[in-house]
């Protein structure tokens, strides 16, 4: 097949993305995650298909011999400006992943041109089919109040993007859990448990499988987000310790984030072919004790 | 899995309207008593997992025995089926009809939307305020020839629908059933709607009487191969918007390999200005009932749903009547008409929802997950509903494919035009003295078709719904076929022709359009999640004279929204919403952003 005029061979199942990744040619992408099936729903990785009417998401349409892509037309290139500006219209991404912020640049998005967004407002029970007011001053946001129910992490939907990434890492992809799902329709579509009751009363386990596939920082560590709060997280200043969990025979690998001496967040590498970036409680914020002597 | 509940209780009364539907539970591990014996075994699995189809059903169950759906049942709906609460949370907000944010009660949704609008929808809502009534604005309710309408739900009688609505009678509890609609055409000239209001809809034997169940029979002696053969010849084309050819949909699913497939009669129609399939399903139900048999004879399908919008009443209770007798009379069901193939035919209610008539959304809602589309390819044929290879047709296509098998498909092809073929029905609301369901052959003038319905004074005419374009005076000579609204520039799309009077501002129309899409956006994808709200402020702005930036800027914005979502959402709700409000702007409508 052929990526902006240039002949690119991938294997039969491969995705366009896939194809263009081959070719050397850069896609943004937000919801799609290396360790998942993409969930198709942030449209910023459209692309062209000869003799296709509408724009073609190439995270998940397969690649088939012959087709002509076109990743840099000025259709492709409108339609990745304006999800950015929608995006950024809506909901606070100055947390997100390095990737966003680029295109956010690269594409030339104005995240403002449709005006000032609504400050945060209490989540209210889902209405479908039915939204009260217009703001004329302001342009309606997913703004609404940080959510911190316990000492392990926080949810800051603000920063919600809606990309299904913690859904489908707390269900069907890795933790089998269901604590969370979509509830509402439309704009007013949030992340919830049922009723949207706080997350201890809930079916949530801990895992926080979920915060390691937010590509916004809607779903952080509490450590991380009160550092970030007080402006105290530095990426930079941080080292990473590869290492395996010590609390059960599963063995899972770790990545011990330290800053000036402290453990201040751990993960496990999305590439590792047995936790796939997943833990469970123990290894993902078992590890206070460690330095519970030594600071308190 | 394990399923983790909240503490509350369902009430008796929601315990046993889930247990009408599903049966007693059968252990503990199912929201039943403890016995002894549950504790040695537990029940899960596969078995457990595949009722999932069943939680819209149980969902209604609720909701029409209460009026909404509290945090117990809805406990006790996810225990029962064993569906992760929070998932069960996220399809009961999905739906309109379903309250999960208040207690029950009777409640009056009326229809605000462009056509009942301009004929009293807010004098009704007046009046019903001062009665005290509580009352929902609702999106369109598919009753525009009788406009302006109500449906009211009172929580264990079920749901009525009000049309002609007037403040008094909203009041009352309306017990009969609507009378059958005004047909303004002499009946020699109908096909699709020849037994509508003439031949009583509730009875096997009227209908056989009046050539019923011929088409089965001759279809079961021709073999499925040649009835494929006449929808070919017929040229057909789809008449729920997309204008596929119907005989390349219904070789593709015969020839799709392997059992279990499905066929499915879209019935959701929701779009704005639409009433034709109502009136078809309301007005001649067993010709849905045989287009499906015949549909799954010659496909090879052996389970139908008739996916029914939920705001249909009527249509529902004809639909189930017609079932029922035509299961009795051996008509569906094992050995169909004595003829050797089985087919089991199961009417599924909407419940508020106009994107669940995106075939792969309503797939979605029928096997109990959120209404939300995916993206295509995989087309149906090969995987649809539970992933099985599956046809879906509208109301209108498969009664006209009854008509063809009437005609042969030689005959068919002969009435409309080269590319578009046969009968259509047009739905005729808005500025005119006879709204209504018309049925003219493809190819007929819009003009004529304006001159049947006595319009007012025609300004613009919207083609298709909210999901269409209007069209103004330069145009009206145009042909309704689908090559003659391309050239014109627009669709037949659903079948609605809205007319506007020359008295009309059309900044509240657009507005109201616009309030649709945003309101109905699934919210999977952004360009129209976030897409119609901003498309919709814009609007506003313009109608408050303070726009951001110079009035030329919010046009810019507006253009380039409708680029986006155009171009880049999953389906054909994101990727039309810009499509009505543009037209306007073009055609320069009074009131339109200029
Ligand atoms: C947002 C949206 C809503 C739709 N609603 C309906 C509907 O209510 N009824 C219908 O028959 N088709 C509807 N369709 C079209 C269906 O997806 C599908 O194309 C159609 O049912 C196929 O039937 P046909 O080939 O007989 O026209 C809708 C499509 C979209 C994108
Ligand atoms: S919380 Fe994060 S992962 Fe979940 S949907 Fe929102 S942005 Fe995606
Ligand atoms: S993270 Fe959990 S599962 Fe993995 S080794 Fe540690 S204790 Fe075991
Ligand atoms: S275009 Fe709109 S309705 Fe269709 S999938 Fe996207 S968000 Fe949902």
């Amino acid at each position: 097949m052929n990526v902006n005029g240039r002949p690119v061979r991938v294997d039969a199942g491969s995705s366009i993305l896939d194809a263009c990744r081959a070719g050397g040619v850069e896609i943004p992408t937000i919801c799609h995650g290396p360790t998942m099936t993409p969930a198709n729903a942030c449209r910023v990785c459209v692309v062209e298909v000869e003799g296709s009417r509408a724009l073609v998401p190439s995270c998940s349409r397969p690649a088939e011999e012959g087709m002509e892509i076109n990743t840099d037309s000025d259709r492709v290139q409108m339609s990745r400006k304006v999800i950015l500006e929608l995006l950024g219209s809506a909901t606070e991404l100055d947390r997100s992943n390095a990737s966003i912020l680029t295109w956010l640049e690269k594409a030339g998005a104005d995240t403002a041109r449709f005006g000032p967004p609504e400050g945060p407002k209490t989540r209210h029970s889902p209405r479908p089919g039915h939204h009260d007011t217009v703001p004329i001053d302001n342009a309606a946001s997913v703004h609404e109040p940080v959510k911190i129910e316990d000492d392990l992490y926080v949810r800051d939907y603000s920063r919600c993007i809606l990309c299904y990434r913690c859904v489908d890492a707390c269900g069907i992809e890795h933790q089998n859990t269901f604590a969370i799902a979509v509830a509402g329709r439309g704009f007013d579509a949030r992340i919830s448990t049922e009723f949207d009751v706080a997350l201890p009363d809930s079916a949530c386990v801990y895992c926080g499988n979920c915060i390691t596939v937010c590509p916004t920082g809607a779903l952080t560590g509490k450590v991380e987000f009160d550092m970030r709060e007080e402006g105290s997280w530095d990426e930079s200043a941080q080292e990473v310790t590869r290492t395996v969990c010590s609390y059960c025979g599963v063995g899972c690998n770790l990545d011990v984030h330290t800053q000036d001496g402290r453990i201040v967040k751990v993960d496990s590498p999305h590439d590792h072919d047995v936790t796939l970036g997943n833990l469970c409680i123990k290894g993902r914020f078992g590890w206070t004790y460690v330095q519970s002597g030594r600071n308190d | 899995m394990d399923i983790r509940l909240l503490l509350d209780k369902p009430t008796e009364e929601e315990k046993v309207a889930v247990d009408a539907l599903l049966g007693p539970p059968e252990s503990a591990w199912r929201g039943g008593d403890y016995e002894p014996l549950d504790g040695r075994v537990a029940y899960g699995g596969h078995a457990a997992r595949e009722q999932r189809h069943l939680l819209l059903p149980a969902l209604h169950a609720v909701q029409d025995a209460v009026g909404s759906i509290s945090k117990g049942a809805l406990g006790y709906v996810s225990e029962r089926l064993m569906i992760p609460p929070a998932e069960a949370y996220g399809v009961a907000t999905f739906y309109a009809l379903f309250r999960t944010d208040r207690s029950g009660g009777r409640v009056v949704h009326l229809c605000d939307d462009f056509v009942c609008s301009g004929r009293g929808a807010g004098e009704i809502a007046s009046a019903l305020d001062e009665a005290g009534v509580r009352w929902e604005p609702s999106p369109c309710l598919g009753q525009c020839d009788r406009a302006p309408a109500a449906l009211v739900h009172q929580p264990g009688d079920g749901y009525v629908s009000v049309a002609p609505a007037d403040g008094s009678a909203l009041g009352a509890d309306p017990a009969s059933d609507q009378p059958p609609p005004v047909i303004h055409q002499a009946r020699t000239e109908l096909r699709l709607l020849r037994r509508v209001g003439v031949v009583e809809p509730t009875s096997l034997e009227d209908y056989t009487g009046s050539g019923g169940y011929d088409v089965l029979r001759s279809a079961i002696e021709m073999g499925p191969d040649e009835v494929i053969g006449h929808l070919e010849s017929s040229r057909l084309r789809g008449r729920g918007g997309a204008a596929f050819p119907i005989g390349a949909k219904w070789r593709g699913l015969r020839q799709a390999a392997g059992g279990g497939k499905f066929v499915i009669a879209n019935g959701d129609e929701s779009e704005p200005g639409t009433f034709k399939d109502r009136v078809l399903m309301e007005g001649d139900p067993f010709a849905l009932v045989e287009a499906m048999t015949v549909y799954a004879y010659a496909t090879g399908a052996e389970k139908g749903f008739v996916y029914l919008r939920g705001e249909y009443p009527l249509a529902e209770r004809r639909i189930l009547a017609a079932i029922a007798q035509a299961k009795r009379a051996g008509l569906l069901g094992d050995n169909v008409a004595g003829a050797g193939f089985s087919f089991d035919l199961e009417l599924r209610r909407g419940a508020g929802a106009y994107i669940c008539g995106e075939e792969t959304a309503l797939f979605a809602s029928i096997e109990g997950h959120r209404g939300e589309p995916r993206q295509k390819p995989p087309f149906p044929t090969e995987r649809g509903v539970f992933g099985m290879p599956t046809g879906v047709n509208n109301i209108e296509t498969l009664l006209a494919a009854l008509a063809v098998l009437e005609l042969g498909g030689e005959a068919f092809s002969a009435i409309g035009t080269q590319e578009s073929t046969g009968p259509k029905l047009f739905c005729v609301s808005g500025d005119v003295e006879r709204p209504g369901v018309y049925e003219v052959p493809l190819g007929t003038e819009l003009d004529e078709l304006l001159k049947l319905s006595g319009a007012i004074e025609p300004m613009a005419v919207l083609m298709g719904g909210a999901a269409g374009s209007f069209v103004d005076e330069d145009q009206f000579g145009m042909p309704l076929s689908f090559e003659g609204a391309r050239a014109a520039g627009t669709t037949l799309g659903s079948g609605a022709v809205v007319v506007f009077s020359s008295a009309t501002d059309f900044s509240p129309v657009l507005r109201r359009i616009a309030r649709f899409f945003r309101d109905e956006s699934c919210g999977q994808c952004v360009p129209c999640r976030i897409g119609t709200v901003r498309q919709e402020e814009a609007l506003a702005r313009l109608d408050a004279r303070s726009p951001l930036g110079t009035e030329a800027d919010e046009r810019r914005r507006l253009d380039d929204l409708a680029t986006a979502m155009t171009d880049s959402s999953i389906c054909g709700l994101g990727q039309t919403a810009a499509s009505a409000i543009q037209s306007a702007i073009r055609l320069g409508l009074p009131g339109a952003p200029s």
